[in-house]
């Protein structure tokens, strides 16, 4: 698999299948892992990062569930290709920076990605469509587990697996969700939610996970917590707190349903028309008009456009995957024209 | 009372953070209350956060003490560590054990991991304790209760947490 044949490639975590997919678009988790005996990518010399690269690699090539995937590496990627691998949530935005000795590993389903020298020598994840944090668990514990066979993690028993940042220490997991939550936004309900959310220790993101903040309706929920509770624990608790959420989003869509139908159909109906007709679109209109259109298929009140069309349109219309699906670099403005003409050509074609 | 993040409006937000018994509260308008997460590691820098976790401001000779160990695996001081924000390798969590000990617990609200090692995955016969998922599975349902506010379920389950903790302790 060759970079450019990302763009012509739906990710696995995309498909819009899986338990409550109407609510949860992925559920993803990563666990972070250091070498014993080399320092954190940080605080490494060149020729030490060398080391971490070709050892985590070597060992990588030999795991089972790594070996149809593709290796990046990020010194040879231009800023578009990088920029890339970002919005397909293949890699972090920290990893696009100070790129010598860094490299991604990406299998051919796109569900499985391994960093390697981000903030910790190896970062592990795994990306599940719909809410599947326990089947993206069993998957990930058994990469990990073979990853262990061959390679000396720094651990201790009384802290667990060591991490750069403190805040990581401990089962170095973290699992999230990402969430699609219009009708909870639309009836102002929720400030409550995400203020709930913050006092159970739990964070709340935007769709590009890290420093991004919320967009749209779009919220990323992760645990805070990842010392001191034993991985199941961790995502029995996010679970809980998701399941109250997903109740809470279907009860206010049920509400609008009865009450504002027509305000809805009309909302609804109006973003797909602009969607179909638009000349000239950002990417924020689009994400905004988009989650109108996806809640509106939920609803069945759009039935000829799938969620995995919508789904796609959310990363296909980003900037980078623009620029290379146009093979070329655009400005802002041209890439609005561009963007606008692409949904429009997508649009047009399935309904 | 002024917003605890941008100081210019008025805190309408009452935040209190519990984990374990550290209790933690924030003032926040709502501007701010909303990008709660987001903007406080950009306000304030997740280092400076984790420094001022470290509690030394009541202790000041622990500081001078704690900032001129040197973890001698990778050369990171304390200092380092309270500037940058990250540690220098896993040997550092061997050196500075007893300053990092009372920050994990700030952080996570323990000290103390649960949950799989890799001596597990390296021994494939070896079996993951069950003696934990007992109190683990009480835990997972004591949140629920809680999210459930079913207050009586609840104390129940905190009840049968401690008599096994109390257990635990005493084996």
């Amino acid at each position: 698999m060759q970079i450019n044949d990302l763009i012509n490639h739906t990710s696995e975590w995309l498909k819009g299948t899986g338990p409550h997919s109407d609510v949860v678009i992925s559920s993803r988790i990563r666990l972070a892992r250091n070498l014993n005996k080399f320092p954190f990518p940080h605080w490494a010399s060149k020729v030490q990062l060398n080391g971490i690269l070709e050892k985590c690699s070597q060992a990588m090539e030999k795991v089972d569930l790594l070996k149809d995937a593709t290796w990046f590496i990020l010194a040879e990627l231009d800023s578009i290709d990088k920029q890339l691998l970002v919005e397909r949530h293949l890699m972090s935005i920290e990893h696009t920076q100070k790129t010598e000795q860094k490299a991604v590993l990406v299998n051919n389903e796109e569900n499985i990605a391994v960093m390697i020298n981000e903030e910790d020598h190896l970062r592990i994840q795994l990306m599940q469509s719909g809410f599947n944090l326990f089947e993206a668990w069993e998957i990930i514990n058994g990469i990990d587990d073979a990853l262990a066979k061959l390679l000396d993690y720094a651990y201790l028993e009384d802290f667990g697996y060591l991490t750069a940042c403190p805040t990581n220490t401990g089962t170095g997991m973290r699992g999230s969700v990402m969430l699609h939550l219009p009708a909870l936004v639309m009836s102002r309900q929720i400030e409550r939610v995400l203020a709930a959310i913050a006092k159970l220790s739990f964070t709340t993101r935007g769709l590009y996970g890290e420093g991004t903040q919320a967009s749209g309706n779009f919220f990323q929920i992760s645990n805070q917590v990842s010392l001191g509770h034993s991985e199941n624990e961790i995502i029995e608790n996010i679970n809980g707190l998701i399941r109250q959420i997903i109740e809470q989003e279907a009860q206010a869509r049920q509400i609008m349903l009865t009450k504002n139908k027509e305000i809805l159909e009309d909302r609804i109906n109006r973003s797909l028309g602009i969607l179909k007709s638009a000349r000239i679109i950002t990417s924020q209109e689009t994400i905004e008009l988009l989650s109108m259109v996806r809640l509106g298929s939920d609803l069945g009140m759009i039935e000829d456009i799938d969620r995995r069309t919508i789904n796609e349109l959310f990363i296909i219309t980003q900037p980078a995957h623009l620029q290379k699906i146009e093979n070329v670099k655009l400005s802002s403005d041209q890439r609005d024209l561009k963007r606008a003409e692409l949904i429009r050509k997508k649009l047009n074609l399935v309904s | 009372m002024l917003c605890d993040v941008c100081g210019k409006n008025p805190a309408t937000v009452h935040l209190t953070e519990i984990i374990d018994e550290q209790m933690n509260e924030l003032h926040l308008c709502e501007e701010c209350a909303r990008h709660k997460s987001a903007a406080m590691e950009q306000q304030f820098g997740l280092s400076d956060l984790l420094a001022g976790m470290a509690d030394f401001e009541k202790h000041p000779n622990k500081e001078e003490e704690a900032v001129a160990v040197k973890c001698p695996a990778c050369g990171l001081s304390y200092a380092d560590f309270k500037k940058i924000g990250r540690l220098g390798c896993g040997n550092c969590y061997n050196v500075f054990r007893k300053y990092l000990a009372p920050l994990l617990k700030r952080i996570h609200g323990s000290s103390q991991h649960i949950g799989k090692n890799p001596l597990q995955a390296k021994v494939s016969a070896a079996k993951p304790v069950k003696k934990k998922a007992g109190l683990a599975e009480l835990k997972s349902q004591l949140q629920k209760a809680i999210l459930a506010e079913a207050f009586e379920e609840a104390a129940s389950l905190r009840d049968q947490i401690k008599e096994l903790e109390t257990k635990k302790e005493k084996e």
